[in-house]
């Protein structure tokens, strides 16, 4: 086996060094009655075999790059430049653990260090950590971290929150006693949520931009939130927003929480991701997950570590602030660089990109019979209404070649008064061709 | 694993001042410092070429960006150089024997890298219409299929994101099942030597955490297990092998204790590489294991994750797998994703994450698994436990096993008995390590053990790699004999850095790069 040094004269040498016969000695603790004697699967394979086996599954799927692509809803298909890709595959990040060791484990760090500066730059926040899972399970943490700081018990989510993140928090917390409220779902980003805010609400849950793709102002929300002693947090699943909208910090959010795979990482269908989480500095020490921060070492020379672990697993155990361990650092590295290399300048650009490639395809569809746009407000992703079940359409329009967007009910089954919506997004990688493409395809399939 | 408070110094020793004089850049030869991004970068600096798009009408309400958002950027190759300098200042895998105990740090075969990113695998959406996505579902039909003949359960939850979130999934699962037997059983019993997650994770949902002693080997002891049991028990989180490195030989007697009071046996799968194709825990009497891809099946650690938590569940825990699950029909794996397509005895406790799991390290570890094939994969446990006790039999004379020196699996176990008096500490002796071109052990874990070292050197290595480690942990423990103390204590010399002062981090965190004052600045650039 290529992967596997040992020649069996290496082997029997070895036995001997350590005194036993045959290697069965060393699995003696392990009841005889208990040992297996070879599994029912396939035998060693080489590199050819094995790619030939991926292969032909890959092959049975259709890739995004591959048609004209407008599937949103949490994930988006963005151009990943050549750069990161390289640099992520170099075995000093690649091969490398958790940076406990920080002598040899600075390019990790400092690379950690730079990732949670710009997650803070980008939020509006005061600091970051070093990355969560995704951005739903970012979103379970801050609610339980919003339960740490206030005491209290019981979030309110709004319509908007993608439904899959709503469904983390409430598979969550009643399990830890905690109470949600979940407004109903908002397609037309109207809700009135201040109106279910109380003195008893732990945190308000606000997605902007929304799952359906409303702009929402949350500085009205964070001020009803603190006026009873609660905190905001914003969410964002498209983190190229942030290169054209208001950052949530500004609007008054308290923990703002997102999913970070548009920079840098691929669809993967649905992961690795990247979970960005940043706060106020006054809540840092209730902050879930790893933090690198800062100091110098016996010479003096600036260095950074993994610091203020008191709060995490294993040095407080059943105390600490989260069980994580293990979170996205090379998905954190990826959109570290992607960033980098992208700069003010050019996150702003694409971000311009996206949206004015979401406009125009907006402005395509609601022309046709029958469609309607449901946003004032979006970014790279809206919701239109269809004359017809979305479902049925999407299948009708995969068929032609195009992957139109995600209909609602997908997202929201069993609910009659949302089965004609569907999900539209347009990144950068849509081509005018693209879009006519879809336009053209949609008019066929409604005649 | 990470470093505790268990026997660990405080206070670092201060360095002696270097005798190396110090180079006008800072830099030694190959070592070479750089700054950090926002002090090299500029705003407007691209390395990215794009179109700015024909005027058009925002749609963006009053919530325009009015604010900079200070993000310096840099050319493509200003990137490509900061970034590989940066990459030179860590230890990996690829260029070293990598011994963290606990932490399985094996060789990551590139064709698994290859083949998660084929188009049809990196480059599909989770929100996709299935009918362009079979192949995926058919691939993660074939993961499951591998991890249950492998563990002898009877389902697999596959989107946890990593370990800790796989414990929170099965732990979720039990108290889902509790619950539907109409109980409230709020103890969960944790060994004192369990990773931390495991209590972590339970008092996440509401559990109360009772310790279970140890035995003088760090086996648990059945006796106090028993002594523990009662109506209120859910669960036991036992780790097995355990992180001593031992099996826990007496598992089947505390399953049965465990399950005869009604409660669940969660068994912690870290360290499963020490025994694929040994044992299958299904038969031990588990009724959850989490299975970490990134340990057992190789998935790169990423300098910390993404990892995988996929989630083995017996008979008594398959119906509260979380959404979404894959249900196996007459024509073909079909993915459930909503309680709308449930069929009568599917109950799922909910969902633990937005979409399907980590893809990409399924395809990664199924790659891993189809090289490795049944064969491969229990020689490759083979190999770990004899690598392990070869360490252990190349430094038993010099250094001390808590229990005395007993057969081990995967991973060996000292204590710092064997420094006793020398003046040196387990984190001297580890940061030694570094001079000599090594990534320490896992050091201070387990808690039941002083000063613990904790030694997992993988099937990856060669005789030939393991000789010279134990020659070089043989020297050392002979030079701290010796009393060469300064050598120990003002390790590492040849790092990119010294010591870190980790108390100055955490007293007053910075936690992200702070523009300068002007003053500080100006002093700079005298």
């Amino acid at each position: 086996m290529r992967y596997l040094p040992h020649s069996d004269t290496d082997r029997q040498a070895m036995l001997a060094q350590i005194g036993v016969g045959s290697i069965d000695d060393l699995f003696a603790d392990i009841p005889r009655d208990l040992r297996v004697h070879g599994l029912d699967l396939p035998k060693a394979a080489g590199e050819m075999s094995v790619e030939r086996t991926l292969g032909r599954l890959s092959a049975q799927n259709v890739a995004a790059s591959s048609v004209p692509f407008f599937v949103g809803a949490g994930a988006y298909k963005h151009h990943v430049p050549a750069t990161v890709d390289h640099l992520i595959q170099r075995s000093e990040f690649l091969t490398s653990y958790t940076p406990y060791q920080p002598e040899i484990t600075q390019g990790t760090l400092q690379v950690l260090f730079e990732f949670q500066t710009q997650i803070a730059h980008l939020t509006g926040m005061e600091v970051a950590n070093a990355s969560m899972y995704d951005g739903s399970t970012a979103t379970v943490e801050a609610v339980l971290m919003a339960h740490r700081l206030t005491k209290r018990n019981k979030a309110v989510l709004s319509g908007g929150l993608h439904p899959h993140y709503r469904a983390v928090v409430e598979s969550l917390s009643p399990m830890a006693g905690d109470t949600v409220t979940s407004l109903p779902a908002d397609p037309r980003g109207t809700e009135d949520i201040l109106a279910a805010i109380d003195a008893t609400t732990s945190c308000v849950v606000v997605q902007s931009p929304s799952v359906y793709g409303h702009l929402i102002d949350l500085a009205p929300i964070a001020a009803k939130a603190h006026e009873v002693g609660a905190l905001l947090i914003a969410v964002f699943t498209e983190v190229v927003s942030l290169g054209l909208i208001e950052p949530p910090g500004a609007q008054g959010a308290d923990i703002v929480v997102g999913e970070g795979q548009s920079i840098g990482n691929a669809l993967s269908f649905g992961g690795p991701y990247v979970g960005l989480f940043a706060t106020r500095q006054k809540f840092v020490r209730q902050m879930p997950g790893r933090l690198c921060g800062e100091t110098v070492d016996a010479e003096g020379r600036r260095g950074f570590v993994l610091t203020l672990s008191t709060r995490e697993q294993h040095i407080r155990r059943d105390k600490a602030t989260s069980n994580i361990c293990t979170n996205s650092g090379l998905c954190a590295l990826a959109f570290t660089i992607h960033m980098t290399l992208l700069g003010e300048t050019g996150l702003a650009r694409l971000a311009r990109i996206n949206h004015a490639n979401a406009v125009k395809l907006a402005e395509s569809l609601s022309a046709l019979k029958g469609v309607s746009l449901l946003n004032d407000s979006f970014f790279n992703e809206f919701t239109i209404r269809l004359p017809g079940d979305a479902a049925d359409l999407v299948e009708k329009l995969a068929a032609k070649g195009v992957l139109a967007g995600v209909p609602v009910s997908r997202l929201e089954p069993g609910k009659s008064e949302l089965a004609d919506l569907l999900l539209v997004a347009s990144t950068e990688v849509n081509t005018d061709e693209d879009r006519a493409a879809f336009v053209a395809a949609l008019a066929e399939v409604l005649a | 694993m990470s470093m505790n408070s268990q026997g660990r110094p405080t206070v670092a020793a201060t360095a002696a001042t270097s005798a190396i004089p110090d180079t006008f850049t800072g830099n030694r030869a190959l070592q070479i410092e750089e700054a950090l991004l926002f002090e090299v970068g500029r705003h407007d600096v691209t390395g990215v070429d794009l179109d700015e798009p024909a005027d058009f009408a925002p749609r963006l309400g009053k919530l325009a960006r009015k604010l900079p958002i200070d993000l310096p950027g840099l050319s493509e190759p200003e990137t490509m150089r900061h970034y590989v300098r940066l990459s030179q200042k860590n230890y990996s895998i690829d260029s070293g024997l990598y011994p963290l105990g606990s932490c399985t740090m094996k060789h990551n075969p590139r064709l698994n890298e290859r083949m998660a990113r084929l188009p049809g695998i990196g480059d599909v959406h989770p929100l996709q219409p299935l009918s362009t996505v079979k192949g995926a579902v058919e691939l993660m039909t074939e993961l499951s299929r591998w991890l249950i003949e492998m563990t002898g359960m009877t389902s697999v939850a596959l989107s946890p994101k990593a370990g800790a979130h796989g414990e929170l999934c099965g732990m979720m699962a039990i108290k889902a099942a509790i619950a539907a037997k109409g109980e409230t059983r709020n103890i969960v019993l944790v060994p004192e030597s369990a990773h931390g997650t495991n209590p972590a994770t339970a008092a996440l949902i509401g559990f109360k955490v009772v310790t279970v002693p140890a035995r003088p080997d760090g086996t648990v002891d059945v006796a106090a297990v028993k002594a523990l049991l009662s109506p209120d028990v859910a669960a036991i989180m036992l780790t097995n092998p355990n992180t001593c490195g031992l099996f826990e030989r007496d598992v089947v007697e505390i399953a049965a204790a465990i399950h005869a009071a009604g409660a669940y046996f969660y068994c912690d799968g870290a360290n499963f590489n020490a025994i694929v194709g040994k044992a299958k825990v299904g038969e031990l009497g588990v009724d959850a294991m989490h299975i970490n891809l990134h340990k057992t099946f190789s998935t790169p650690h990423g300098g910390g994750g993404p990892g995988a938590g996929p989630v083995v569940l017996s008979a008594r825990l398959a119906a509260f797998a979380p959404l979404p699950f894959i249900r196996i029909e007459a024509d073909g794996p079909v993915l459930v994703e909503t309680e709308e397509a449930l069929r009568p005895g599917e109950t799922p406790f909910g969902r633990m994450t937005a979409f399907h799991g980590q893809m990409g390290m399924f395809v990664r570890a199924l790659s891993y698994m189809l090289s490795h094939g049944s064969d491969g994969l229990q020689q490759a446990s083979e190999d770990a436990v004899l690598n392990a006790n070869y360490v252990r039999a190349g430094l038993r004379d010099l250094m001390s096993q808590p229990s005395g020196d007993r057969t081990c699996m995967h991973e060996v176990l000292f204590d710092d008995t064997f420094l006793e008096g020398t003046g040196v500490t387990t984190l001297d002796f580890a940061k030694a390590m570094i001079d000599e071109g090594y990534h320490p052990m896992t050091m201070y874990f387990p808690l039941v053990v002083h000063g613990a070292m904790l030694i997992e050197p993988t099937e990856s290595e060669s005789k030939a790699s393991l000789d010279l480690f134990i020659a070089t942990l043989r020297d050392l423990v002979m030079k701290a004999k010796a009393g060469e103390l300064e050598r120990f204590q003002q390790a590492p010399r040849f790092a990119p850095r010294r010591r870190l002062d980790e108390t100055r981090a955490a007293r007053s965190p910075k936690l992200k790069w702070e523009k300068p004052e002007p003053w500080v600045e100006a002093a700079a650039a005298e």
